[in-house]
């Protein structure tokens, strides 16, 4: 399916949030994600369904003032 | 000494990780500045690139507490979601609540700061926020939960020190045990030395120093600065007056009378 990745539309294989993310190649990276504006927390990524078009932030560690 | 949210620090400089010229200069600023506390923020991640984890490495060898902050959000719900990301990324209750109300100006939004800082408090996170010197907005963010407020010096970047002297010195009267940090604007030593003269607890410098022609030697003048104005402020400083008092005693002057 096709879901939005930071903005940009990404192909993904799994229907779920944790393989999804694997499938982008996060893989072990501290990440953390928002669906559809939504926090999702790290233990709840397997249990969360992806559909298309969703939109999906992951976001990282970054410089700030 | 400075409290923020039942923790003790010793340096009343926090500082920003931005804009400097290398990691390795941030590395030598914070060191330079003593900063116990490091302002971070939250960032698109690439699944390929992962530009974060190799600063997320070099804060946490630093060993300094992060102070997670919400950077570019510009609605309540932006911010709150921004606020939980942080939370477990950085592993810390502590947000610096930012939610920019006006671009040019980055002035915060104090209607949706309120509102978000409410929310957030209730959910057990300790919040910073970025606001403005005005009074009643202030009371509201006490009211909602806060117990530090981080008022503007002036606008993000500007340097152009503390705008509203008298604004600030009424919010440092108005409530006199609630740890106020000045959080933006600054660009010189002296305006820190200023603040802390003036009685804030502390100050937050990210651009002044990043941005300096030498960010480490700049940080270390910082440090000096608020040291100064921490210990002015402690020591009691006169009041500035209209006409000249001689500081040389008077009586026995000579060729007088």
């Amino acid at each position: 399916m096709k879901i939005q990745v930071n903005g940009a539309w990404r192909e993904v294989s799994s229907a779920e949030l944790a393989g999804a993310l694997a499938d982008l190649g996060y893989g072990e990276a501290v990440v953390s994600t928002a669906l559809n504006g939504e926090f999702v927390a790290v233990q709840a990524r397997s249990a969360t369904p992806l559909t298309d078009g969703d939109r999906l932030e992951v976001l990282a560690p970054m410089q700030g003032g | 000494m400075l409290e923020l949210y039942g923790t003790t620090l010793r340096s009343q400089l926090l500082l920003g990780s931005a804009r400097y010229p290398s990691p390795a200069i941030l590395r030598e600023a914070v060191r330079a500045a003593g900063a116990e506390v490091v302002t971070v923020s939250l960032r698109r991640e690439s699944g390929g690139e992962r530009a974060g984890q190799g600063f997320w490495g070099l804060i946490r060898e630093l060993g300094v507490r992060v102070l997670p902050n919400t950077a570019g959000c510009h609605s309540v719900k932006e911010a709150v979601t921004t606020a939980h990301m942080a939370r477990e990324v950085f592993g810390t209750p502590w947000i610096k609540l930012e939610v920019i109300g006006e671009d040019d100006t980055l002035q915060p939004d104090v209607f949706g700061l309120t509102e978000a800082a409410r929310l957030l408090a209730a959910e057990g996170f300790q919040v910073f926020p970025y606001t403005t010197e005005d009074l009643v907005v202030a009371e509201r963010l006490l009211e909602a939960g806060c117990r530090v407020l981080m008022p503007w010096g002036a606008p993000i970047g500007s340097g152009r020190g503390l705008n509203n002297l008298y604004g600030l010195r009424a919010l440092r009267a108005h409530f006199p045990r609630v740890p106020l940090v000045i959080d933006a604007g600054l660009g010189l030593p002296s305006h820190a030395a200023q603040a802390l003269e003036l009685g804030f607890d502390a100050v937050l410098i990210n651009t002044a120093i990043a941005q300096a022609r030498d960010p480490v030697q700049m940080a270390g003048a910082f440090a000096q600065a608020v040291a100064a104005g921490a210990a002015a402020r402690a020591a009691g400083p006169i009041e500035a007056r209209d006409f000249a008092t001689p500081s040389t005693p008077v009586i026995g002057t000579a060729f007088r009378g």
